[in-house]
């Protein structure tokens, strides 16, 4: 049992639980997930761990309710316990000294990016963070990416904060301003990822995305969470979640996420996982 | 009758008489439902089954065992009506006889040895190893297990990765030979393929958590939702003072078919269907939360018990299901009985036939499945017979979900982040043949980990023996270390 120790609302839909785990604290890098199942009739869903404290021996999580898990986990609060959690899980993000960074965020991937940004801010690389949200509600993080980025750049579907925009309207602006950028992180809805992926294959920029397919086990052990990338079939879940942007197979990944839609759960993300989602993933 | 009598040959109850039936649910009943379809025995059965062995001298059912389990010795005691003797006989040298039971391929083991089969059928070996265990479960709650050593201080601290069969069996023999014993399992279930792969209507899974509550009341931890190589390492179970490590990660990193639309909607692997339907309880969705989508017409690729569990799963789910396999029916590595049961449930066969290609339609859902017939051909190195396929014999077959099911092979994780640990072909661990040593000294492994996809028993069988060999390893170690100590004094 893992109790969930502090529980606050971030922003429109998306909640903060900061939650007892020492050995996955313990343990924790930029870049991995725990897989967590809430209760005996509980589904096992991924979520990444957005922060840690080790001496403390919690994890933050950062979860938008979308669905019939993270709905309930919404319902939740501090002093309750969620029955499994197991992690870390995913290959730790390689964050190397390269200079320049732009880190992309859209929607909840915020919360995925802000451990890398701040990793890379820490290995001495020059972070620029671009987030895109549905509207200012719906933004989070703002203050913990400030204090690591040169700069912030937001953008809202509906203007209500920062650009009235694309995410990667931003990004096209910041290289055509001439800005130098070493690599690009994306993390957030698929059709952003790929945008960002098309847009920095022209102009050369390495590209990594942090893919979030359906998975079951976490462990390598299902096949659930298979993504194409290059040539080859990877598992996300123990050679991920992090790939080379330029090699992944959007249109598949894509297509695979939207597998349980015909089972009759639904999806309301596209409102809420920012701009860039163009909602065709969701119809 | 004395039991001369019953056990004299002219008695040999034998003869004439035929092997007892084990009952069934009916095939139209239990497809509807995910009971078990196996009945099991009544004691009157059982006696009446057990007098027909033979009690041949040079008990030759015995060599088929992979644990060399006393055969004729607990058949006897059933034949007598001492089931608890029975069952007793049987733990001596198998820590899960209900398991066992249900699941060994006898076919091929102990009962392919029986004398009464060269012209005749077998003594129903398993059927009723699983009665002696069955009954004990039932009848004497705590007939298995022995008093646990409150006062006998621990020979010492040893770490079991993995709670399948491999690392349930090493963990029950270290316990018992005095070691403390914790069990690390990343699943929030124990019990690895028992649980999330064998389905229920195959082996409930009342019985696996009766395995583990006695586990658990004999003194052994056991810390589920904890990946070694992740959550811990290695040598992090060494800093913690751990003296040995056994690791019974079992083979489950699911093969694909490598072929045209496999990431279709619609194709899973037979691991992630098993996991969603047995571990997750997807057929009870909605008042589970966790979804499966299953087509109305279900192909299932391969021909071992994976492949029978995922059809007979998907016939209960409610579709119509063909299993395609690439060579002939007699080459099908699914116990017998399995097979006999699916066709029983409707599933349909279609051999000599190998997947190329799938289809999707425009949402990218699987539509079809193209494949190519075979011919079977001469037998390759490992004795089996090879397979090529037949020019121009390219078909479609509707499909609306595709489930593959062609074996698994080890998981990286624990390889990739123990330094010294080396993996053979198919990233399976390399260990010393008598002593279950992996490279890395102090860490054991057997099970599937070591064989590739293999059997329950011969992962239990592993598992028991590496136990012995850690025993013999850390008595060795612990008595040079004192040695080393007073020779320092
Ligand atoms: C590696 C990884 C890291 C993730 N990190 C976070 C995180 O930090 N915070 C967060 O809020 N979410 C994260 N997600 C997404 C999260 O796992 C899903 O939102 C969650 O599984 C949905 O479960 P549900 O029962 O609430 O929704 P459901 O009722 O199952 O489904 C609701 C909708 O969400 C879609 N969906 C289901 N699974 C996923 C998925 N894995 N990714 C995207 N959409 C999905 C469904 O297709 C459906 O349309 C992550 C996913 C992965 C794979
Ligand atoms: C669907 C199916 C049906 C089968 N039917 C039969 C049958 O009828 N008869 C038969 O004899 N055999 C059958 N087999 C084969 C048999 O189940 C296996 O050979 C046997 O289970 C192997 O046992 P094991 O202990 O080595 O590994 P497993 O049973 O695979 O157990 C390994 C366990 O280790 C855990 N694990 C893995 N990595 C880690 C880690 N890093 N940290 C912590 N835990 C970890 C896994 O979660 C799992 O619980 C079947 C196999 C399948 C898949
Ligand atoms: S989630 Fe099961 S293999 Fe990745």
């Amino acid at each position: 049992m893992f109790k969930i120790l502090e529980k606050e609302a971030v922003a429109h839909n998306v909640w903060k639980y900061v939650i007892a785990a020492s050995d996955v604290a313990k343990k924790a890098q930029p870049g991995q997930f725990v897989v967590l199942r809430l209760h005996e009739q509980g589904e096992r869903i991924p979520i990444s761990i957005s922060d840690w404290d080790r001496d403390a021996g919690t994890i933050t999580l950062i979860v938008q309710a979308v669905g019939h898990t993270t709905q309930q986990l919404a319902e939740m609060n501090a002093g309750d316990h969620i029955l499994d959690l197991l992690g870390p899980l995913g290959k730790p993000a390689v964050i190397e000294q390269v200079g320049t960074v732009a880190c992309i965020a859209g929607g909840v991937g915020t919360a995925i990016i802000y451990p890398e940004a701040r990793r890379h801010q820490e290995v001495g690389n020059r972070v620029l963070t671009l987030i895109g949200a549905r509207s200012r509600d719906h933004l989070f993080y703002q203050e913990e990416l400030a204090a690591i980025s040169e700069r912030v750049l937001v953008a809202t579907d509906d203007g209500s904060y920062g650009y009235k925009g694309f995410v990667t309207d931003l990004l096209r602006q910041l290289i055509d301003d001439g800005i130098h950028l070493d690599q690009v992180i994306a993390v957030g809805p698929i059709p952003m990822m790929q945008a960002v992926a098309e847009l920095t294959k022209r102009h050369d920029i390495k590209t990594i995305v942090s893919l979030n397919p359906i998975m079951v086990d976490g462990t390598g052990m299902c096949g659930a969470c298979r993504v194409r990338v290059g040539d080859e079939v990877k598992f996300c879940c123990i050679d991920g979640p992090e790939f080379d942007a330029h090699q992944v197979d959007f249109s598949s990944l894509l297509r695979r996420s939207q597998l349980y839609e015909r089972s009759g759960t639904s999806c309301n993300s596209t409102e809420n996982m920012g701009e860039g989602c163009d909602g065709q993933c969701h119809k | 009758m004395s039991q001369v009598d019953i056990f004299s040959k002219h008695a040999a109850g034998s003869k004439g008489t035929e092997r007892a039936p084990m009952p069934t649910q009916p095939p139209e009943e239990r497809v509807k439902n995910f009971r078990e379809v196996s009945l099991g025995y009544s004691p009157e059965t059982a006696r009446r089954e057990a007098s027909r062995c033979l009690q041949c001298r040079h008990r030759p059912c015995t060599k088929g065992c992979p644990v060399g389990i006393d055969i004729p010795g607990f058949v006897r005691l059933v034949a007598e009506g001492d089931f608890a003797g029975a069952a007793a006989v049987i733990r001596q040298d198998n820590t899960l006889p209900a398991v066992c039971g249900r699941v060994c391929p006898q076919e091929v083991q102990c009962e392919s040895l029986c004398v009464l089969g060269r012209k005749g059928q077998p003594v129903a070996i398993g059927n009723l190893e699983r009665f002696a265990a069955d009954w004990e479960r039932e009848n004497r709650e705590d007939a298995a297990s022995k008093p646990v050593s409150v006062n006998g201080k621990k020979k010492g601290k040893v770490a079991v990765v993995g709670s399948g069969p491999a690392g349930l069996t090493a963990a029950a023999e270290l316990n018992r030979l005095g070691y403390g014993v914790t069990i690390f399992e990343a699943l929030h279930t124990p019990g690895g393929v028992l649980a999330y792969g064998i389905p229920e209507f195959r082996l409930p899974k009342d019985i696996l958590a009766h395995e583990f509550k006695e586990l658990e009341r004999q003194g052994v931890e056991l810390r589920t939702n904890v990946l070694i190589g992740s959550t811990l390492t290695v040598d992090d179970l060494f800093a913690q003072g751990f003296q040995a490590v056994f690791l019974g990660t079992g083979a489950g990193l699911p093969n694909l078919l490598g072929i045209p639309g496999e990431d279709l909607n619609g194709v899973y692997t037979a691991n992630e269907f098993l996991t969603r339907v047995n571990l997750m309880k997807a057929y009870l969705y909605p008042q589970v939360d966790t979804p499966l989508y299953l087509g109305k017409r279900v192909v299932v690729i391969g021909g071992g018990n994976t492949a029978m569990d995922a059809a007979r799963t998907a016939v209960r789910l409610g579709s119509e299901v063909m299993v395609v396999y690439r060579r002939s029916r007699e080459n099908l590595p699914a116990r017998r009985e399995e097979v006999l049961h699916a066709e029983e449930e409707g599933v349909e066969f279609r051999f000599l036939a190998s997947p190329i290609a799938i289809r999707g339609d425009e949402q990218g859902w699987v539509e079809a499945i193209q494949c190519v017939n075979m011919e079977l051909g001469e037998p390759t190195e490992n004795g089996r017979q090879g397979v090529k396929p037949i020019a121009g014999s390219e078909h479609w077959l509707p499909a609306d979900s595709v489930i593959v099911a062609i074996g698994q092979g080890p998981n990286p994780i624990i390889s990739r982040t123990t330094p010294g640990l080396e993996t053979g072909l198919h990233g399976v661990l390399k260990v010393a043949p008598e002593t279950f040593m992996t490279t890395r000294e102090g860490v054991f492994a057997a099970g599937d980990i070591i064989t590739g996809g293999a059997t329950v028993i011969k992962a239990m069988g592993g598992g028991k023996k590496a136990a012995q060999a850690i025993d013999r390893y850390l008595r060795h170690k612990n008595s040079r270390l004192i040695g080393q100590s007073i020779g320092e004094v």
